[in-house]
């Protein structure tokens, strides 16, 4: 029981980091029907601009307190991340609009391996580690023994991510834009027609997909303390499974999905074994696609004749 | 409209485009700032120590500026050379015109590979003075031709039947996975693994295909990668049979069908009454690389002209229409499937052989995407566009190994092989923006009542997957 | 009088909560064609898709009879076996042609079956055997055959997708055709041609009829197709069937032409009055 309370709070801490990414990939699925392959490697980058800029602020800068400056480099972060996004839609994405179906695919595989090796060579292939920050935290609960413990950093992660979510859903919600996002997502011909300027709603779409990933980045190097610029790739698996399983289009869907793939995969290498987690992963994806194509709050698809 | 000599652009033009330069470098700093601007350096203890390197933002902001600029004045004069004399081309753009060149290309371009490819390890030999120092050469080719093997393979998968398979290195893995295990376990000659290699891989073609071929486009896509991920991560895992990550070694070598490449009298070069020389396994295995593309080409042309082959290019096409006439789409797409596979198979145990070793590091999703872009690249469906792109992704990279030169210009540090993955990436992208229907676009008709004319690819489906 | 070729019992089929064909009874004769009308989104393509297998219908039955008596449940077969064993082909609303295949080629794929056998599933074809040669040769012949009857042999090696809007019409009827069916499902022909090109394709449909002897189903908004060609129709209201007749009493029936000019059914008297009719209602449903 202890250990499955501590596995529940690593498990959504865990979740809430892959929700954000999956709104990333629900988003533009959403809304060009394509699966934005480098979104995985968007967030490794938020990784690194966030260490960088965390070490800029602690080292140089010398700010003390460490909230003020987890507020700078997230902002940070998001923003510079968000330029990414957005560059990226606009190189390699927006050219190949109403070309052939398959062609944004393969250029977001090649925006892919472009990232992580543009990564790789600049700041080198060895992981980066950061120092120890937000350590500490509080015992829940004790039993023979066992200490259920909830630490600060769990507690932020999951409260930026509540909070974002929070404003995030706003955002879709009840502004222009989210209207605008919307209506795209129903029927591109006829927004632009109605005079919603299409191309900007999707470079924005990409750019809030990415700005999620960031803060998703910083939470990620902020727990795990360690980044290397192979590590987009199966976060942003996961995070495609996750956004696939909850159902790929809808936003409570992909955060629904982070959570829940989060909790599988602690709880597979609590009780299972830790080598075959990323097999349990990529399985849990390859059955949801076979089964449940329509994920669990999506909308069902008829075959059109 | 602007008058096509740029040196009388009027000054407000000219200053839109300069701006529209200086935003782009602006992006570039902007994306640079702190990826590039700081490297994090290990430094004394376990910290890491930030590197300031402006200069570097610096240069590539100018780059950036400067590449802007020059494509700018480009269009700029091509657009104004457009309006003075609008070409009839242009409106036909994607039916007129180019088709002719392509088929052209085409039709002799295999021969000509064929003949190239078969002649090279004599050219490169003339070329260098002895067959010994034509061993760069030779192995090069080899791997090339393994490439194209995989790519002919893959597209009956991807151009033909036009289903997008991510994890196609799956089969390349279990075809060399075969080979190593029955050769080292049973002891088994690489002559009877081959067609078992392909056996399996077909198999194993037609297990992961039957509960997903149904999906649609890119679910398909992302399926068959996550099999080549779970296929991989059990090579790593699963210790006992594979040699985890270590991977299997000592693979026997091949044989002169039955005749080693040894030194003793036993050996292929005292049987042919030859000196012993190394360099003639490597020249079997060049040939024998060769024929086995060649048969998967051979294969594949002679397929798109049986029933299966049109079945499979009509589901490409159009897979409603397909079911609406009777075809059985599943059984159709599995046979594109298996066959493709079995082919990744029987190159994967060629791998094999020719390593001598093997392990899970070799068939990574990297693998898979670059056969993929020779695929794409090449054209789908294009059995020479595909030889053409495989030689330019596996050849290009490999010369920037041999820019050694540039290191008097970038210090001493630099190592251009360092780029070949960040390049290749960008190739991918440039080659969606520029040519997403790939080198040679065209299709040729399987069959015909009168003259074979090329269908231009602007009419041909690129599949629902 | 010829027996029912398909008969079609208590059709019903729901998407979600839309009950888009309800309890929907016909049959269509061996030898006939049968019209299927009503407004936009009556249910008219629904039970084409339920009848060639696209979709399963929630309720009823769905049977073929050939001329050998042999019956087929098309509800219980897979998709593509509806056209392989149950021999019921169709051609779509808006059409799908294999766009980069050569006019020729559309047709050999339709003769899937037949090649596919005679080169020993694939096998003996690959090894080059005479037998696989000469039914090509054979499939080849009978494509030409349809190329000349819709006037499309000089372009028989232009890809489908160059051909102009008419010419694809009938490509694609002839390719349906090149399946041997026993029943051909038509989902609008009309739609789009201009009235030489909808002349052309009675004068298609009606040989089809006479001398291939397979019976036509089809949908169409176009009356003057409609009441042309037609033996007899079928009309379709909000998933319900709401007339069953010859083309004469369809013309005339008080509920089509309610539903056409999309009145309630006690205004039904009053547009009889307009129309200057007074007829019984005979043809429609209680």
């Amino acid at each position: 029981m202890d250990v499955f309370v501590q596995q529940l709070i690593n498990g959504l801490t865990l979740g809430s980091i892959y929700g954000l990414i999956a709104i990333g990939y629900t988003m533009v699925f959403g809304i060009i029907g394509m699966v934005n392959f480098a979104h995985g490697d968007v967030f490794m980058v938020s990784c690194f601009i966030a260490l960088i800029a965390f070490l800029l602020l602690t080292t140089w800068l010398g700010i003390s307190s460490i909230i003020l400056a987890f507020l700078v480099v997230l902002v940070v972060a998001m923003a510079l991340t968000a330029l990414w996004g957005w560059a990226i839609e606009r190189v390699a994405y927006r050219p190949l609009r109403g070309s052939f179906r398959l062609a944004p695919l393969i250029s977001a595989i090649g925006v892919s391996i472009f990232l992580s090796n543009f990564v790789q060579v600049v700041q080198g292939a060895r992981n980066k580690s950061m120092p120890p920050v937000l350590s500490g935290g509080v015992t829940l609960f004790e039993r023979d023994g066992y200490a259920v413990f909830l630490s600060y950093k769990q507690c932020l992660i999951m409260g930026v991510t509540a909070v974002l979510l929070t404003g995030f859903w706003y955002l879709v919600q009840r502004t222009p834009f989210g209207r605008a996002q919307r209506a795209c997502e129903q029927d591109r011909k006829m927004a632009a027609l109605l005079g919603i300027d299409v191309d900007r709603t999707i470079s924005l779409t990409f750019v809030l997909g990415a700005a999620l990933a960031a803060v998703a980045g910083v939470l990620y190097v902020m727990y795990y303390g360690v980044v290397s610029f192979s590590d987009g790739f199966v976060p942003g698996v996961k995070a495609f499974t996750a956004a696939v399983l909850g159902g790929i289009g809808s936003l409570p869907g992909a955060v629904l999905g982070g959570l829940i793939i989060g909790l599988i995969e602690t709880f597979w290498s609590a009780y299972f074994s830790i080598e075959y987690k990323d097999v349990a992963a990529f399985s849990i994806l390859a059955i949801v696609l076979i089964f449940m194509p329509s994920g669990i709050l999506g909308r069902p698809e008829v075959e059109k004749v | 409209m602007a008058r096509p000599d740029t040196d009388a652009l009027p000054a407000s033009l000219m200053g839109g485009i300069l701006r529209d330069a200086a935003l782009y470098a602006l992006v570039a700093f902007g994306l640079c700032v702190p990826l590039v601007a700081y490297r994090m350096d290990p430094g004394p203890g376990s910290d890491l120590v930030l590197v300031p390197r402006w200069g570097l933002v610096a240069i590539l902001c100018a780059v950036t500026f400067g590449l802007r600029l020059l494509q700018r004045l480009l269009l700029l004069r091509r657009d104004a050379r457009r309006a003075l004399a609008p070409s009839p081309a242009q409106a036909t753009e994607a039916v007129g015109a180019e088709p002719d060149a392509g088929q052209k290309v085409s039709k002799v371009g295999l021969w000509v590979f064929v003949a190239v490819a078969a002649s090279l390890p004599i050219l490169a030999t003339l070329a260098t003075g002895d067959l010994g120092s034509a061993r760069y050469w030779i192995d090069l080719g080899i791997l090339i031709l393994t490439y194209v093997m995989l790519g002919w393979g893959l597209n009956i998968v991807v151009g033909l039947a036009g289903l997008l398979d991510l994890g196609y290195v799956a089969f390349y893995a279990v075809g060399a996975y075969s080979y190593a295990l029955l050769s080292t376990t049973f002891g088994l000659s690489f002559w009877v693994c081959l067609p078992l290699a392909g056996l399996f891989a077909g198999l194993w073609g037609m297990l992961l295909g039957f509960p997903v071929l149904r999906l649609r486009g890119d679910y398909l896509a992302i399926v068959t990668l996550a099999f080549g991920e779970i296929i991989r991560l059990v090579l790593i895992n699963w210790t006992d049979v594979t040699g985890g990550s270590a991977g299997i070694s000592s693979i026997p070598r091949a044989t002169f069908f039955g005749i080693p490449f040894s030194a003793d009298e036993d050996g292929f070069a005292a049987r042919f009454g030859l000196d012993y020389d190394s360099m003639h396994r490597v020249v079997f295995l060049y040939y024998l690389i060769l024929v086995l593309a060649l048969i998967t080409n051979f294969v594949t042309l002679r397929l798109r002209r049986l029933p299966i082959g049109r079945a499979w290019e009509a589901l490409r096409e159009d897979e409603i229409a397909c079911r609406s006439l009777g075809i059985d789409t599943t059984a159709t797409k599995l046979t594109a499937f298996a066959l493709g596979a079995a082919f990744g198979g029987i190159a994967g145990s060629f791998f094999a052989v020719r390593q001598g070793f093997i392990s899970p590091e070799s068939f990574t999703f990297l693998e898979s995407a670059i056969i993929l872009a020779i695929v794409v690249l090449g054209g789908m469906g294009s059995q020479f566009g595909v030889a053409i792109a495989a030689v330019a992704m596996v050849a290009g990279p490999e010369m920037l190994r041999n820019l050694g030169g540039l290191k008097a210009v970038f210090g001493e540090g630099f190592d251009p092989s360092e780029y070949r993955l960040l390049l290749f990436g960008l190739a991918m992208v440039a080659m969606m923006v520029w040519r997403p229907r790939g080198l040679i676009s065209v299709r040729m008709p399987s069959v015909t009542l009168g003259e074979r004319r090329a269908i231009s690819g602007a009419h041909v489906s690129e599949g629902h997957g | 009088m010829a027996a029912p070729v398909l008969t079609v019992d208590h059709l019903t089929m729901r998407f979600g909560g839309l009950t888009a064909v309800s309890d929907l009874s016909f049959s269509a004769k061996a030898g006939d064609i049968t019209a299927l009308i009503g407004p936009n989104g009556a249910g008219k393509t629904t039970v084409f898709n339920c009848i060639t297998g696209f979709y399963k219908p929630t309720e009823g039955m769905l049977t073929l009879t050939h001329a050998d008596g042999s019956a087929h449940l098309l509800e219980r077969l897979p998709n593509h076996a509806v056209n392989r064993t149950a021999r019921v082909a169709r051609t779509f609303q808006n059409i799908r042609l294999f766009p980069g295949m050569t006019v020729l080629e559309n047709l050999l794929v339709a003769q899937h079956k037949t090649l596919m056998r005679a080169s020993g599933y694939t096998v003996l074809g690959l090894l080059g055997f005479k037998g696989f040669r000469n039914a090509e040769k054979a499939a080849i012949e009978k494509a030409r055959g349809w190329l000349s009857r819709i006037d499309l042999l000089s372009r028989a090696d232009e890809p489908a997708g160059a051909l102009p809007y008419g010419a694809q019409r009938r490509l694609e009827i002839a390719r349906a055709m090149c399946t041997d069916p026993v029943l051909l499902c038509l989902d609008e022909p009309a739609a789009g041609l201009n009235p030489r090109e909808s002349a052309e394709l009675n004068t298609l449909l009606r040989h089809i009829r006479d001398h291939e002897g397979t019976s036509v189903l089809l949908i169409e908004h176009d009356m003057s197709v409609v009441m042309e060609i037609s033996d007899h129709i079928v009309v379709l209201d909000y998933g319900k069937k709401i007339a069953d007749g010859t083309p004469e009493e369809i013309r005339t029936n008080p509920s089509v032409i309610a539903a056409y000019l999309g009145v309630e059914d006690e205004e039904v008297e009053a547009v009889e009055a307009e129309v200057g009719l007074s007829l019984p209602h005979e043809g429609a449903p209680a």
